[in-house]
């Protein structure tokens, strides 16, 4: 069979790129055919990026979701390995509402997923695939890399409720350190917790420019284990061409119920938002009866409208 | 290029003059002319004036890398934005207000009439008491007047406006000032001219 590549629009075209790069590094594709019920998404609500999910009943009367979301599908029909590596791509329509709009979306998305013994060293060639996959879609962008481990050290250590950690975490993600502060001290905490708590916001760019900062402030607080995981995984980097394009921000959150240690995302100039989310889920592998480590990441095809017209 | 969303009015004038302290002049902007978008090729700049309720709209979709935002709207409309400095400028505070003598009863349903149905629907939940919310786009005085509603949430400056209608302010839900805003995506991409602006700004 013969075709000319020309009757490719451009998304087709990185939707190609992409499952070739990933069939490339020994990745194997998971089509979803079929329809999962409704209670696998309700029960995870928080982990999708949108709470809305198509709905309907099936000939036996189940109810039943249309597909919002690839990862709990793909956790839940693949066999439990926690000894092996098992690597899986995906490329599929997925159906949510976005914010701020009042209908729901057919949203073309393609992602990867790594399954089992995942170590620093798997971790490693995720982000690498991360970084991989932006560069085929623009050769100006920027992956930013956080790690839950040493953020959670400073948030957790704040004697406060759960309700006013939320809204901590939610400063955090904002880079707000004036509400961090106000937020403390109308809570009666020692501000020396807020002020750590900011000086980790205030370690972020380039590795070379942040990882030395890190490790004293690290070093001080015992963390010397969960420092030196992450110079390993981003070490990768180190000698690639990428290695300008890669930023440490602890400002990038992701819910703490289901994200684990490393978590990164993609920006591309000239688009307003986030083209491309991951990281390690390993609690979310726990809450669904998993003994295997996960990490993975999605790219989020629609957003990517702007810089194709 | 960095582009920059001001809103309109008094406050983004006086915004306007920090970021020109902070490095990033643009002199025909205070030139009283209509036009709403001004560019300074040499300090690499382009403002905008625009509505003060849409600055983070601007702000989040990526129209402008920065802008100046009251805190009032981020709470209200929660967008996806850092926030990378309070300006100390344009202060007031969030309240819910009342015709005086007011007295809840608690047996029913709080009418609240509001701009920020967010912000009411948020305060009141934490409080546990039950309303029904009013949006209204202005004049939101006049409902308890016309009895619309029982109180109103709204922004309170000096209080003049309530003093004027009969209604006081019965609770502080918030205070309320400018904040210097940036697009997440913005920000990885000119890092260094943000950086300048938030360094020089918070002297």
């Amino acid at each position: 069979m013969e075709f000319n590549i020309d009757v490719l629009d451009e998304s087709e075209k990185i939707i190609f790129a992409l499952r070739t790069l990933y069939r490339s590094q020994g990745y194997r594709r998971y089509r979803m055919s079929k329809f999962e019920e409704y209670d696998l998404y309700s029960r995870n609500k928080d982990f999708l990026v949108s709470d809305s999910v198509i709905t309907f009943m099936d000939l036996n009367g189940k109810l039943m979701a249309l597909k919002p979301d690839v990862t709990l599908s793909l956790i839940k029909n693949n066999k439990d390995k926690p000894e092996e590596i098992q690597k899986l791509y995906y490329n599929e329509n997925v159906y949510r509402v976005q914010k701020g709009s009042d209908s729901f979306k057919e949203i073309m998305q393609a992602g990867l997923e790594c399954f089992g013994a995942v170590d620093p060293a798997c971790i490693s060639e995720v982000l690498m695939l991360a970084a991989k996959s932006l560069d085929l879609i623009s050769p100006d962008f920027m992956l930013e890399i956080s790690d839950l481990e040493i953020l959670s050290f400073f948030l957790d250590r704040i004697p406060v409720s759960g309700d006013v950690r939320r809204e901590l975490l939610k400063c955090v993600s904002e880079k707000n350190r004036h509400e961090i502060l106000h937020l403390l001290r109308s809570h009666e905490v020692q501000e020396q917790y807020g002020q750590d708590l900011i000086r980790v916001l205030e370690l972020y760019g380039g590795p070379d420019h942040v990882m030395e900062g890190l490790r004293d402030l690290c070093a001080e607080k015992g963390l010397e284990e969960e420092v030196e995981r992450l110079t390993r995984v981003i070490s990768v980097f180190r000698e690639s061409a990428y290695k300008d394009r890669i930023l440490i921000d602890f400002s990038a959150v992701s819910d703490l119920n289901y994200y684990n240690g490393i978590i990164f995302r993609g920006f591309i100039s000239g688009v307003p938002e986030e083209v491309l989310s991951g990281g390690q889920y390993d609690r979310l592998m726990k809450k669904m009866g998993r003994k295997s480590r996960a990490c993975g990441f999605a790219v989020y095809l629609n957003k990517l409208q702007g810089i194709m017209r | 290029m960095l582009n920059v969303a001001l809103p309109k009015g008094r406050l983004g004038e006086n915004v306007y003059r920090l970021f020109e302290a902070a490095g990033f002049p643009c002199p025909s902007l205070l030139d009283g002319s209509r036009k709403l978008i001004f560019e300074n090729e040499e300090a690499q700049v382009r403002y905008f004036w625009a509505k003060p309720s849409d600055v983070a709209i601007y702000v989040e979709r990526g129209a402008a890398d920065i802008g100046v935002a009251g805190k009032d709207i981020l709470l209200e409309y929660e967008p996806d934005v850092y926030e990378l400095l309070d300006l100390q400028m344009g202060k007031c505070r969030m309240a819910v207000a009342a015709p005086k003598d007011y007295q809840d009863d608690s047996r029913y349903t709080l009418k609240v009439a509001t701009k920020f149905s967010r912000i009411a629907r948020e305060y009141y939940t934490s409080i546990g008491r039950d309303i029904d919310i009013i949006h209204l786009n202005g004049s939101i005085e006049i409902a308890p007047i016309l009895g619309l509603s029982d109180v109103i949430v709204d922004i309170v400056e000096t209080g003049t406006t309530l003093k004027e209608n009969n209604l006081e302010v019965i609770e502080t839900i918030v205070p309320i000032s400018a904040r210097l805003i940036a697009n997440k995506s913005s920000f990885k991409f000119k890092q260094a001219q943000i950086e300048k602006i938030v360094r020089e700004m918070s002297k």
